[in-house]
């Protein structure tokens, strides 16, 4: 008798449900309750880098302009629309699975998307952090001092906005990596036929994690790249 | 079993006979003791009060049979409200005490002593002002304050004297100071507190607290040395800094007569007291600290002069004086 | 199906299948997703952990018993107490309750089948796991000498010792807590069985929840200043050093941003299982529930903005010090609320004394003095003659020691019936814990006393007068040793030869005792449906008059 009831039961759950909860739209909510917390976790993370670099920041304000007009605005301001983009066509895969569309629909956004975030490690690596090579700003053993004699007795704050730039950004693309693995995984599950108009919540709370790499992004931008005014006039 | 009861006699008679605080030798350690009594007092019955009532409880609220039933558990806001207000009050209570002890216990007297340490591994090297220098002992008079102001070489230490009561850490690349007024002649434990590697058990010394004429009679006997401030002096010279600091001032860098302990404001548009922080700042990262109608030109002494010769130098400048000056 | 009162007498007809037996072999238990062997699992792992640690803790003690040192030269003794501090709070302390007790229980006391992410909680361990062998690792290589707190300069350009190897090891650690925390926040918000609303929840969750919100928001802040540190120790890029720009005492917020919280981490889950305990053992409902349940709460809270009392002495602003002595002394009284209601819950019960009782009555004396001695650390003036003395060393060893890991005791004996499905023999266990309980008192009472006379601490050799206390509480160590070990005889005993425990030896309230002993897989033959309020013990109507 209750195995009979049993496979009633199975057979009503819906593809990818899980058998700890009582039902998809709680594993819904939990899904989604996770992943927040998850970003919540990431913004402490991310948080004590930024309080380290606001503090040292406000006391060191000449030597971190100096290290910010170091930095190639045209790239990180490239990078910033690539991202946002990169944003706008997840949220277009997951309206796209909300609405019912084809497996190759979703793929083609999904694939859009890890291209843009492709294309932002790519001009980081190699025009950014490239030109930071072979200029000699890279923080540590190699750091470019002898050849800079304008920093004066500002170059050890120089080399400490560097190190903030390769740490805040680097875990940044850190996470990049990651959530371009996340999103093959989720082109692979695209297309073995996992999701549906009712479950796409894997797609759902991935995108709010790529949402979220985009935001810390967003901060990153203003803060690092456009200190001290670099037009005339500001 | 004699010899255990022996034993054991005789650590009885060393627990009562051991005292529960260290000699109380300087002008707080009698308050800071007594707040410690307090806190000890409130501990005490506290901690009395749980254990009997707990214990007042468990025999007389003993399960007599597997079926007995307790009363129903009424919640009464009376008591919640009883037993959060008055721990509150007693906080309060202990707060304003003890700030108000550690509030005068962060302002130096006037006409404290200056005494300078650097702390290093694993040693302390203590300077007076006019000229002796000590390792891992410190002599002063009784009854004079002492204001310690103090660095570290290398890691963090502390600066602990467990008869005055006092402790704070001694900190590279920064001055932090104490005070203490010694009141009792005696000899005192020095013990570094900040965790600072191997031989941080071993970083320890004595406090001489001596009569006047004792005191006196210490300064005198030792070897001739030069002031800080004369050090300061020569330094000075020596290190080329007078070429631009010219007394009187027309140099092209300000005269420092008179400058120590007043307001001046930098080029930056903020003011700072010009006090043992910002002068040793000036030395080590010039062109942050420069004053307007002054090129900033001053090349560092980073990597040049150790903690001890930038003490030097400061003496020196504060012994330019700290009158007001008049228009340069 | 309500929940049933507890009938200890009549157990009805058992299954065999339970959630230790329904598999067997090395990988169902490594690739298992089921949250009660997860638990098991992190058992293994701590108890090993905690032998570590304690060895070192006993080597560091009998050194102690000669001013210069009777065993281990300085640099040697400067590693066992790290070692000590490093295994005991992120190895130890900071999982206990939450990964061995909190995994088994929590989705059993709130009507769940699992956790949220049976799978996240599996890697959650395996990262665990990976943390521990880098510690161990580190330990191998010789161990770091910074103490458990790398303050710079020194852990990041001074100490020769493989600090980058030990940081890695805490660093994975975190991310353990951090994943298991949030499996416990989403599960307790999303999977409570109907009818078991919030107040309805057993203080165990409560606490737990609380604790939860701290893995979450602090620990990921110890993860990137660990990060920091290595990075500093790797590339010296003058964060923390003075000499090119950095701030040493930036270092000190940023870890005890964390390190303040994380010890409510360890003492919030002891707490939730007092209430379960004194609530069992005295048959009576809990005095104040909403009391305790946001007493938790607000010490986690609170507990966040109070980091700044461990640095009083480093030359911070007056004004810093005041804020966070006024906030010190504000966190303190939900703890003592919470004593309170545990004393008054006493009143007029039905009180019994095996081994759990006597651990939960233990923790209340002896939590009371830890917390009490805490006031003087708040206290500006005395914190100034006590920090870094052995005082502070003795006040939290009375709360680590005394409080958590006596709650930590208490809740493996009264759980392991449930866990195991056996018994173990009560009367060595009442006298373990009273060896504990004076043993521990021997060890640490005399450590506040030599803290005001002026012993500073993590001293390798020390002043001569010092030495009849240190040698008082090295004699009381070794009595807790042998309080610790008569445990892992009798409950090893118990697993084989123990009597079957049936459902509900102790006639407690709460879903767990419901179920069968050991559970079944899937927790509950039929999912429960909540109709009662915690605790919620038959009691005697009050008399007509």
């Amino acid at each position: 008798m209750s195995e009979m009831a049993a496979h009633d039961a199975h057979a009503a759950h819906p593809p990818g449900f899980a058998h700890q909860f009582e039902d998809a739209g709680q594993q819904k909510d939990a899904g989604t309750l996770g992943m927040w917390a998850f970003l919540v976790t990431e913004i402490l993370f991310f948080g004590g880098m930024f309080t380290s670099y606001i503090i040292y920041r406000s006391l060191h304000l000449p030597g971190f302009i100096i290290g910010s007009h170091l930095l190639l605005v045209k790239f990180g301001a490239t990078n910033t629309a690539v991202l946002i983009c990169s944003s706008l066509t997840m949220a277009l895969a997951i309206r796209s699975a909300q609405t019912g569309k084809s497996k190759s629909t979703i793929i083609w956004w999904l694939v859009l998307t890890m291209i843009l975030g492709a294309a932002f490690l790519a001009l980081k690596f190699t025009f950014e952090w490239h030109a930071d090579y072979v200029e000699h700003t890279v923080p540590g053993a190699f750091f470019g001092f002898e050849n800079r004699p304008e920093w004066g007795p500002n170059a050890p704050y120089v080399q400490m906005f560097m190190c903030f730039y390769f740490f805040m950004t680097g875990l940044h693309a850190l996470h990049m990596v990651v959530g371009l693995g996340i999103l093959t995984v989720l082109v692979i599950m695209t297309a073995r036929g996992k999701f549906s108009s009712e479950y796409y919540t894997p797609l759902e709370i991935s995108g709010l994690y790529w949402h979220f790499v985009d935001i810390v992004w967003i901060f990153l931008f203003p803060l690092l790249y456009l200190i001290g005014g670099r037009y005339p006039g500001s | 079993m004699i010899g255990l009861a022996q034993t054991g006699l005789q650590s009885a008679a060393a627990l009562a006979l051991m005292p529960f605080q260290p000699p109380a030798a300087s002008s707080i350690a009698g308050d800071v003791d007594q707040l410690y009594y307090l806190l000890s007092a409130i501990t005490i019955f506290f901690s009395v009060l749980i254990f009997s009532i707990i214990f007042y409880f468990m025999v007389k609220y003993r399960r007599r049979s597997e079926d007995e039933i307790p009363p129903e558990t009424h919640t009464s806001m009376a008591l919640e409200l009883t037993w959060t207000i008055i721990p509150s009050l007693i906080c309060v209570v202990l707060f304003v005490w003890a700030s108000a002890l550690y509030v005068r216990e962060s302002r130096p007297p006037a006409n404290a002593t200056e005494i300078f340490v650097i702390g290093k591994q694993w040693m302390w090297h203590l300077q007076h002002p006019e000229g002796p220098r000590e390792i891992n002992e410190l002599h002063v008079p009784v009854n004079v304050p002492v204001k310690i102001t103090m660095t570290s070489q290398d890691v963090i230490h502390d600066f602990y004297v467990p008869a005055f009561r006092v402790k704070k850490d001694a900190l590279p690349g920064r001055y932090t100071s104490l005070w203490f007024d010694p009141t009792e002649i005696g000899t005192y434990h020095l013990f570094c507190a900040q965790y600072c590697g191997t031989d941080h058990g071993e970083m320890i010394g004595w406090i001489y607290v001596m009569s006047a004429k004792d005191y006196a009679a210490w300064l005198a006997g030792g070897e001739k040395t030069e002031s800080m401030a004369q050090q300061g002096e020569r330094l000075f010279t020596q290190y080329g800094c007078i070429e631009c600091h010219v007394a009187g001032g027309g140099g092209r860098a300000p005269s420092l007569a008179g400058l120590y302990g007043q307001p001046e404001k930098l080029a930056s548009g903020e003011t700072r007291v010009v006090d043992e922080a910002l002068i040793r700042q000036a030395i080590l990262v010039p062109n942050s600290v420069h004053v307007p109608n002054y090129q900033p030109i001053m090349p560092t002494y980073q990597g040049q002069l150790n903690e001890e010769q930038i003490l030097d130098l400061i003496a020196y400048v504060k012994s330019l004086g700290s009158q007001e000056r008049n228009g340069k | 199906m309500s929940t049933a009162t507890a009938d200890i007498h009549h157990d009805p007809v058992e299954s065999n299948v339970n959630y230790l037996n329904s598999s067997y072999g090395i990988k169902s238990w490594l690739l298992t997703v089921d949250h009660k062997r997860i638990g098991l699992m992190y058992l293994a792992v701590i108890t090993f952990m905690f032998l570590i640690g304690g060895v070192a803790a006993t080597l560091m003690r009998l050194n102690l018993v000669e001013p210069q040192g009777a065993l281990v030269e300085p640099e040697t003794y400067n590693k066992l107490f790290s070692t000590h501090g490093i295994i005991m709070v992120f190895f130890f302390l900071v999982p206990s309750i939450p990964a061995t007790l909190g995994n088994f229980l929590i989705p059993i006391m709130i009507g769940a089948r699992d956790v949220a992410f049976p799978k996240l909680n599996l890697m959650s361990w395996y990262i665990f796991v990976t943390g521990c062998i880098f510690a161990m690792i580190a330990i191998i290589s010789g161990g770091v000498d910074t103490g458990w707190t790398f303050y710079p300069p020194y852990s990041s350009l001074y100490s020769h010792t493989p600090v980058v190897i030990m940081a890695l090891g805490i660093f994975i650690a975190g991310f353990s807590s951090i994943l298991t925390g949030l499996n416990f926040v989403v599960t307790i918000h999303k999977m409570r069985a109907p009818g078991m609303t919030w107040f309805r929840l057993p203080l165990f969750i409560w606490a737990l929840y609380a604790t939860s919100l701290i893995f979450i928001l602090g620990t990921p802040v110890i993860a990137i200043t660990i990060f920091l540190l290595g990075l500093e120790r790797l590339f010296h890029v003058g964060i923390f050093d003075p000499a090119i720009g950095g701030d040493p005492l930036l270092f000190q917020h940023l870890f005890w941003f964390y390190s303040h919280p994380a010890v409510y981490i360890m003492i919030l889950p002891s707490m939730g299982v007092i209430s379960e305990l004194i609530t069992a053992f005295s048959r009576k409902k809990i005095f104040g529930y909403s009391f305790v349940a946001f007493s938790s709460l607000a010490i986690a809270v609170i507990s966040f903005v109070v980091w700044g009392h461990h640095m009083f002495v480093t030359g911070q602003s007056v004004y810093a010090g005041l804020v966070f002595s006024v906030l010190s002394f504000i966190v303190a009284i939900p703890s003592a609320i919470k004593v309170f209601n545990w004393t008054a819950t006493l009143y007029k019960g039905s009180i019994s004394y095996q081994a759990p009782m006597l651990y939960a009555l233990g923790f209340i004396g002896l939590f009371t003095i830890g917390g009490l001695t805490g006031l003087f650390l708040a206290s500006l003036a005395t914190d100034v003659h006590l920090n870094g003395t052995y005082f502070v060393v003795a006040h939290f060893h009375y709360i680590m020691v005394g409080g958590a890991l006596m709650g930590y005791l208490g809740g493996i004996h009264f759980w392991w019936p449930k866990i195991t499905g056996r018994m173990y023999p009560d009367i060595w266990a009442r006298v373990a814990a009273a060896i504990v309980f004076i043993g521990f008192n021997l060890t640490f009472f005399p450590q506040f006393v030599v803290g005001y006379l002026g012993m500073p601490r993590r001293y390798a050799v020390y002043s001569t007068e010092f030495q009849f206390l240190n040698i008082m509480s090295s004699a009381g160590a070794s009595v807790l040793a042998v309080g610790y070990a008569i445990p892992l005889v009798y409950l090893i005993w118990s697993m084989r030869y123990g009597p079957p425990a049936g459902r509900n030896p102790w006639g407690a309230k709460g879903l767990e005792w419901t179920t069968q002993s050991p559970p079944p897989t899937e927790n509950f033959d039929v999912p429960p449906i909540v109709t009662e309020d915690a605790y919620n013990y038959a009691y005697a109507e009050a008399p007509h008059v």
